[in-house]
């Protein structure tokens, strides 16, 4: 049309290039979509799928025994448990000094209450030993403390440990991380201490748990480090270090204290064992299976729990399964599959009538009905699970109209509670709605003509329904099937209330772990599990049948 | 205009209650009947004393352990003092959910100067734990039911006889308490109860124990379950709280009766949450001060017939609020109640009831 040829590419109205000036004008279009779904998007992620995932990992998570004990089960890698004897000294002085802080910061009871899961005892075994702790460096505090007065002084400690030469930062920020681990917070603030280099190399020990004590005073207890008088886990570690440590070199504060408690120890004390300390404590703890059960579930992240969703157990030689009378989860995983299985049939079957006459009924007769469908719809989920259970016990309604009509005998009464046919009946009768709605929409959709059609061309009233009627109402039966199979497979409140012993779910044991038994882990890899069959029967579904033909009207 | 205005009166409003907050306080309890004797017993006195405090009630102490976990990881407490069993109490001490408290400093002493640490004794059973009321679990049966020229039972045993006491009973689906019933009526004697059970042979023989009568037993799950099964005559006899049995017996009428034996004592009472802030503390304190009193507990016992935990309130208790009837013989701890009893074992429970409840269930399942 113009007559300027045009080399290069073609601009647009304000001289960019078209092709930009299209994609900007494209991304804002996709960005201004994008934020007018934003809150919805946000609001999902947040309530729904983060929640959900943080749950689910749960299942796998296993920090708690390397954040509790992280020098013990370094360790303890070294230990050999099939040997048969209990590990060495140095763990149980790792031992020692993990468990104080823990036990200070009152996290030894959770992993107590963690390992107590896998091995039954562990949780007294925590809860009275970190009672017991003290005592060790109280034997030595008190030798110290009569002998020297200072050694009772928070002030005086802080000038030993903290010297006059360089200082060791990094200990600080070590036992900053380890307490944070411990307490699952971040925590800022200045701990207002970092140990001499001198003392750290002289005392290791001592300085280990003077630090332990000082990030916890410091940070937890909001206190000023030299005010404060130190944990006796901090004597027992001083005790342990004079057995050996040469002071002839140290110069530094409170030299001439450490020599004469050096020399007051050796005459007055035992030298420390905390091997013994333990064992005396409680007896288990010189026994090797409890050993090999830290070491076993010393791992960050552990399958464990998906192990024990399947009736199988983690043990130090390995995977196996549990014993015959302790298996239970196949069992309620098989059962609640079944069960919803034949809940969802025996939907299909009363509700596919129901449907039809919805479809086929004039306006004003059908309104009634689906009023009559959608009443449970208002009534309260534990009403009519208790109704069920009025209906069907013993002395209920059923079994007392049998026994009036002659039917069952008084001391026969039939027993349809409790048990899984209550469960099935009264779960039937709660999803019957999910399964009626979408075959009631599809059946409305297919023309009344092509039956009339079908009969006039030489059908019988069963083959017109059989091979005309019912293909075109198999959409429905799928979208009904999969909301009443997927609702009926997380079902947790009739089952709890009628199914008695045969009758629930693998729901309620779920239910159990989060409320009642605090094991959370389990209770994520059974829902992980559960989770899992449901998107393999999706699948399995979308492959046999097709996920195109569900319909929801 | 009058849409800004209400607008602006509701903002005004909603100021003034959040500066209020310290005097609202959220206690959570069990609801029903329970409830009902604290809200007579310690909130009405103690709020008519101390007018602007405001007390909202929650009922969940049922699941208060894993929602106290959850309330602790989401950084946000809404609870101020939660009604819970001891077994739960020891838990959320465990889990650093529940704050140690020290008895002298936070509870009244009895009126005759014993200190609350004596006065409660070995009531205090975990260092978090604020005890209120001693219940017991224990049975009632259907007085029309007991077959004719044979004596009411009175013998724990008698549930494990299906010849003399025919007709089904109700259990609570959990192992505590029927594990120990049936070793001690399969002949274990009752200092023995632990040791055996902790043996896996001992779990096995009360499991075969159980099985005796595995097919005509209803497995209960909420306390109120009992009561409603023996009121309807679907059961003989039954397990439940003895406040539930009080209730059937006593206020409904029904014939049903007692049978003490054997009775299983567990102790109820407050847990403060940890991370309250001082202000919120130093009300729940107040209160809890108030509540735990010797007078207060044995108000208590006029509206449920729960035993309170002081020593010193026992000879405090009277009469039923409404009925007017004497309340001691109907307390588990009435000496004619209490002549072979059980105490719930919290050490023994917190270390081997995951270890029992899975080998418990798995047998259920079968």
């Amino acid at each position: 049309m113009s007559d300027t040829t045009q080399n290069g590419p073609m601009l647009a109205a304000d001289g960019t290039p078209l092709k930009r000036s299209l994609n900007r004008a494209l991304r804002r279009q996709k960005l201004r979509a994008l934020m007018l779904i934003a809150p919805l998007l946000i609001f999902v992620l947040v309530t729904f799928i983060a929640p959900i995932a943080d749950m689910l990992f749960r299942s796998v998570e296993n920090q708690i025994v390397s954040d509790t004990l992280p020098t013990a089960t370094e360790v303890l890698e070294d230990w050999d448990h099939t040997t048969g004897a209990p590990p060495g000294e140095e763990v149980y002085q790792a031992l020692y000094y993990d468990l104080y802080l823990a036990a200070e910061a009152r996290a030894h009871t959770r992993l107590g209450t963690r390992l107590n899961y896998e091995y039954t005892g562990v949780s007294s075994l925590f809860r009275s030993t970190g009672r017991g702790l003290e005592d060790l460096g109280e034997e030595y505090q008190d030798i110290l403390e009569d002998a020297d007065d200072r050694w009772g002084e928070g002030a005086f400690w802080y000038e030993l440990m903290t010297g006059t030469g360089d200082t060791d930062a990094r200990l600080v920020r070590e036992h900053r991380a380890r307490l944070q681990a411990l307490e699952n917070a971040r925590l800022t603030g200045d701990v207002g201490f970092a140990p001499s280099v001198e003392i750290k190399e002289l005392l290791p020990q001592t300085t280990f748990a003077y630090t332990d004590f000082a990030v916890f005073t410091a940070l937890m207890d909001e206190d000023v480090v030299a005010e404060e008088d130190p944990w006796e886990g901090v004597y027992a570690g001083l005790a342990q270090d004079l057995e050996t440590a040469d002071l002839s070199g140290y110069d530094g504060p409170g030299a001439e204290a450490l020599v004469a408690a050096q020399q007051t120890l050796a005459e007055q004390a035992e030298p420390i064992n905390y091997t013994a300390f333990f064992e005396s404590e409680d007896k288990d703890w010189v026994s090797p299976d409890i050993w090999a059960t830290i070491q076993t579930y010393s791992s960050t992240y552990t399958g464990g729990y998906f192990l024990n969703a399947v009736d199988m157990q983690l043990t130090p030689d390995g995977i196996e399964m549990r014993p015959d009378g302790q298996r239970l989860y196949m069992v309620l995983f098989q059962r609640t599959l079944f069960m919803s299985l034949t809940i969802t049939l025996s939907c299909i079957l009363l509700g596919y009538p129901v449907a039809w006459l919805l479809a086929n009924l004039p306006a004003s007769k059908a309104n009634l009905l689906m009023i009559l469908v959608l009443l449970p719809f208002w009534t309260s989920l534990l009403v009519r699970t208790s109704a069920w259970k009025v209906m069907l016990q013993q002395q209920g309604v059923i079994n007392d109209v049998l026994v009036w009509l002659g039917l069952v005998d008084d001391a026969a009464r039939l027993v349809m509670i409790n048990n899984q046919f209550g469960t099935i009946v009264a779960m039937t009768h709660i999803l019957l709605p999910f399964m009626i709605l979408p075959l009631y929409s599809v059946m409305q959709g297919i023309p009344p003509s092509y039956l009339r059609a079908a009969k006039s061309l030489g059908a019988t009233n069963w083959t017109a329904f059989w091979r005309v009627y019912f293909p075109q109402s198999v959409p429905g039966i799928g979208a009904g099937s999969i909301l009443v199979f997927i609702l009926a497979i997380g079902y947790y409140i009739t089952p709890e209330i009628v199914g008695g012993r045969t009758g629930t779910f693998i729901s309620n044991r779920i239910a159990y772990h989060i409320s009642t038994s605090l094991n959370w882990g389990l209770a994520a890899a059974l829902g992980a599990i559960l989770l899992a069959v449901v998107l393999l029967l999706y699948w399995a579904y979308d492959r046999i049948v097709g996920i195109d033909n569900v319909k929801l009207g | 205009m009058k849409l800004t205005q209400s607008l602006l009166a509701g903002t005004a409003l909603a100021l003034v209650a959040g500066t209020a907050s310290a005097q609202d306080m959220t206690f959570v309890s069990w609801g029903g009947a329970y409830q009902m004797s604290q809200q007579k017993a310690y909130v009405e006195p103690y709020v008519e004393a101390n007018p602007g405090v405001s007390i909202t009630w929650d009922e969940s102490s049922a699941e208060a352990v894993a929602r106290l976990r959850a309330m602790n990881e989401a950084g946000n407490i809404t609870w101020d003092l939660v009604d819970v069993v001891a077994a739960d109490a020891i838990r959320l001490c465990d889990e650093g959910l529940a704050m140690e408290y020290d008895p002298e400093d936070m509870l009244a002493p009895a009126d005759d100067g014993t200190s609350a640490e004596d006065d409660f004794g070995d009531m205090i059973v975990s260092d978090c734990f604020i005890p209120q009321i001693a219940y017991s679990t224990t049975f009632g049966y259907r007085t029309d039911m007991v077959p004719e020229g044979v004596d009411a039972p009175s013998d724990i045993c008698s549930i494990f006889d299906l010849e003399t006491y025919p007709g089904r009973r109700s259990l609570e689906r959990r192992p505590i308490n029927n594990m120990e019933w049936a070793l001690y009526c399969d002949g274990v004697a009752k200092d023995e109860i632990y040791d055996v059970l902790a043996t896996p042979e001992g779990q096995d023989q009360a499991l075969a124990k159980l099985d005796t009568i595995k097919d005509d037993v209803i497995w209960w799950t909420a306390g109120a379950d009992t009561p409603q099964l023996l009121a309807d005559g679907e059961i003989f006899m039954g397990s439940t709280y003895n406040g539930r049995l009080f209730s059937v017996i006593v206020e409904q009428d029904q014939p049903v009766a007692m049978m003490w034996d054997m009775q299983v004592f567990d102790l109820d009472g407050w847990i403060i949450p940890t991370g309250l802030s001082d202000e919120k503390l130093e009300a729940v304190k107040d209160f809890v001060y108030f509540a735990t009193d010797t007078q207060r507990l044995a108000d208590q016992a006029a509206y449920i017939s729960y035993g309170p935990a002081r020593q010193s309130s026992a000879p405090l208790v009277g009469e039923h609020a409404e009925l007017g009837i004497d309340m001691a013989p109907h307390m588990p701890t009435n000496p004619e109640n209490a002549e072979n009893t059980l105490l719930y074992n919290y050490e023994f429970w917190a270390d081997y009831r995951d270890d029992i409840d899975a080998k418990f269930q798995a047998w259920l399942a079968q």
